[in-house]
Parts: C-alpha cells; structure tokens; sequence
C-alpha cells in the first residue's frame, strides 16, 4: 500500500524479507507442515503440506519482492489463490468459524519471524525492526487473502444451492391417464411459483391431462401471495381445459385461510392427495374397487 | 426468562429470503412459548403478511419479537416497522380488497383477524409501524387445585 511503496527504506527491506523467504523456503515449509492449518487441510502426507507450504512462500516471496506486502491484489497472490481458497474452505468445512481460520493462519507467522531474525544475526536492531514489519504486514495480507476467497467460496456455495432448490421444486407426476400432480414443498415466492405454473402448464399438454392435482401438504404457510399463485395457477389450467384441484389442506392452515378471509370458493380443493384422485378418477368415469368388495361372491 | 434467548430478535426484512428468516423465527418463537399449531401458524401467517408489506410498501424494514407475560399466559409480541412513505388513509388500507399495488389485499385485514392485538401507527411520509401481539391461550399451565 502507499505508505510501504512510496519509503524507499521500505522498499529496501522488503526485497531483503523476499530474498530470505526465497533462501529459507524449504525451511519455512518444513516448519508450517507442522502447524495445525497445514496438518489439518493436507493429511495424506508431510510431503503433501511441505509441497503446499513451498508454493505458497514463494508466492510471498514475489509478493516482498515487488513490494506489494500489504495489497491483497498482488499479482504474486493469484497463482496460490486457488491453493488458499481449498486450505480456507477446507477449514470452514469442518465447523470452523471464520475468526478460528484466522487464528490458524496467523500462527504461521511465529516460526517464520524467528528463522528472520535468525537469518539476519549481524544486521543492525533497526534493520531487523524493519524486516520483521514487513514480515508481519505480509503475513496479515495473507491472512486477508485466504478469509477473501473462503467466503467467496461460500458465497458461491450458496448461489449455487439457491439454484438448485429452484430446480427440485417441481416435479410434475403422472398420476393417472389424465391426471397429474404436483407436490409442492417449502416456500411459494414468486420465482418458484412462476416455474411451478410453467412445468404444470407444459405437462398438462404433453400428457392431454384432463386434472392437475396441485398438493400443498409440503407448504407450511399458506398467506394471501401464496393463495394469490394458487389462483392464478387453477386459471391458467382451466384456461387449457384441465381443471386443478388443490389437495393437503391441514386444518391449520384451512382455518388461517377463513381467518385471513381468503376466498377459495372457485377452486376444487380436497383434504388430501388420495381425495383429490379419487374426485378426479370420479370425474373421468373410472374409480378404483377393493378386490374384497367386488370378488365377495366367490369367497 | 430462559426461553428469551430463542423469542427475543431483530431481523432486517430487506428481500424474499429475510420473508423465510422471520416466518421461520415467527414459528419457533412460538412454539417456544407454548402456542398450538393452529395459533402458530395463524401467527406466521400474519407475520408473513406484515413483512411482506414492509418489504413492498414500507421498502424493507425490521421486525422484532419480544416474549410478553400477562398473569400466567405467554404472549409474543411483533413489531413491524419501515422507513417508507407511510400510509395516507389507514382505514380504506385494513379493507379488504383494497390494495395499492398488484395483491389481493387481503395481507392487512387479514392479519389483523388472525393475531389477538392488532396496532398500527402510520403517517404520510413518516413510515409505518405495526405491533401485532397473540397468547398462547392454551398453554399446558397446571389447573389450579381448589
């Protein structure tokens, strides 16, 4: 950032903290190999983490050298950003808090600080002051780089299940010739409603259905929006010749649906799904017998 | 109170995912408190209609549950508040069928029905606030022994 870019004695000792992550990397890598963040997220082998360690010094290393030790864009971050982001992802995976990831990558920074000043025995108290900083300033933006991609990775993580919960929304089920059913689960906002009426109206001319049960027994809250999609659907169904008939209406529900003051009167709605088929089977002149009843002269 | 921790909240109602967030909490708090499953889900309805207002009319908002106690009953209280324009004529806003914008309009009489105390405080330009409050009228309280 500005203020380590701009002092040239800055600039000076950071090169020297690239020059020693450069020499010492192996020795660095041995040592974070046995630090809790490397022991956890590589646990097939030492070598693994050593691996691993090395890249990721290296990176620092180039990141000192260009003396970019406090700006979390550096170039140097990009070829190990996919690296931190599994080492940050892997640890929030397990039930870590983010803080807790922080922690374990700042205890890099110890053993790192000791093998500098080790590795400057004769420099003058003011230099070694000044390596060390550059040092801990590099060692917070790595902190910042790995907590960056995590959550982002989590951010992409939910996106992602955002999407997909739209998807398994709507099964459409052929219950019969010229039947079919819908089980709708969760909630009914506006986008799953939307994609609810398409894949009902699309499946009511692909299988020439005559009925489409929609069966709410799965939607825990039923308010005046919901009731607004549900019309809507039955209208829209109706418009195509099929009749919808709205079974799984708890009786919780039906009676938050007369408080609220909702009208359903021009929808068909049944109690349960097997109701609803049964109406429908009715309707289309077939029904379903129990083989006692209809076989009982024969016993 | 020990059942505070799960009742007492504030939650930012500012998209379709806070809506989920408070009917989820609406639910536990007052299954918390005691309430039957036809006044739980009375309540969450109404609360899903008052944070949807607050979302579309009000422009987003907060709710905030407090548990309250009359004698030996528990009650839950829900305050819906936005920064919003506010509502000019309250009493043509609680009749059903009226609606500024593309709903039903039932979402304000109909929670007003659904929930035991029903308050509203709004003034053009000044936002609005609704406080609904419901006891668990059939708490499993001990029957007193004469």
């Amino acid at each position: 950032m500005p203020e380590y870019g701009a002092a040239g004695q800055g600039g000076t000792a950071a090169r020297e903290v690239g020059g020693f992550l450069l020499r010492r990397r192996e020795q660095i890598a041995q040592r974070w190999a046995d630090e809790t963040l490397f022991r956890t997220v590589f646990t097939v082998s030492r070598e693994e983490a050593v691996e691993a360690g090395r890249t990721v010094v290296e990176a620092l290393a180039q990141v000192a050298g260009a003396d970019l030790s406090a700006d979390p864009e550096a170039p140097g971050f990009l070829v190990v950003r996919e690296q931190l982001s599994q080492i940050g992802s892997a640890r929030t995976r397990t039930g870590l808090t983010p803080s807790q990831v922080s922690h374990d990558v700042d205890a890099l920074r110890p053993p790192t600080v000791d093998l500098l000043v080790a590795d400057l025995p004769d420099a003058a108290p003011e230099a070694v002051r000044e390596a060390t900083n550059v040092l801990t300033v590099l060692m917070g933006t790595l902190r910042l780089v790995v907590m960056e991609t995590a959550l982002s990775e989590g951010q992409a993580l939910i996106d992602r299940q955002r999407l997909q919960l739209l998807e398994m929304t709507t099964p459409v089920i052929q219950l019969w010739d010229g039947i079919v059913a819908v089980p709708l689960i969760g909630t009914l906002d506006s986008a799953r409603s939307q994609i609810v009426m398409e894949t009902l109206l699309e499946s009511v001319v692909e299988q020439r259905a005559r009925f489409a049960i929609l069966d709410i027994t799965g939607v825990p809250t039923v308010d005046s929006l919901v009731a607004q999609h549900l019309m809507k659907t039955v209208a829209a169904a109706r418009l195509m010749g099929a009749e919808c008939v709205v079974s799984g209406i708890r009786p919780a529900i039906a009676q938050t649906i007369v408080h609220l003051g909702l009208d359903l009167g021009t929808v068909v709605t049944r109690a349960t799904l097997a109701d609803a088929l049964g109406y429908a089977l009715r309707k289309l002149g077939t029904d379903i017998v129990s083989e006692a009843s209809h076989g009982a002269g024969e016993r | 109170m020990e059942t505070a921790a799960g009742v007492e909240a504030c939650l930012p109602i500012r998209s379709d995912m806070d809506l989920v967030w408070v009917r989820q909490h609406v639910r536990q708090a007052a299954a918390l408190l005691g309430f039957g499953l036809v006044d739980q889900t009375k309540l969450v309805t109404a609360a899903s209609e008052l944070a949807r207002n607050t979302l579309v009319h009000g422009g987003g908002g907060r709710m905030e549950a407090a548990h309250v106690v009359r004698g030996r009953v528990n009650g839950l209280r829900l305050v819906f508040a936005d920064d919003g324009p506010g509502i000019p004529d309250l009493d043509r806003a609680l009749t059903d069928g009226y609606t500024s914008g593309d709903g039903l309009g039932m979402g304000l009489g109909g929670a007003r029905r659904l929930v035991h105390e029903f308050a509203i405080d709004s003034a053009p330009g000044a936002g609005t606030t609704v406080t609904v409050t419901s006891w668990s009228v059939r708490p499993p309280l001990p029957r007193e022994e004469a």
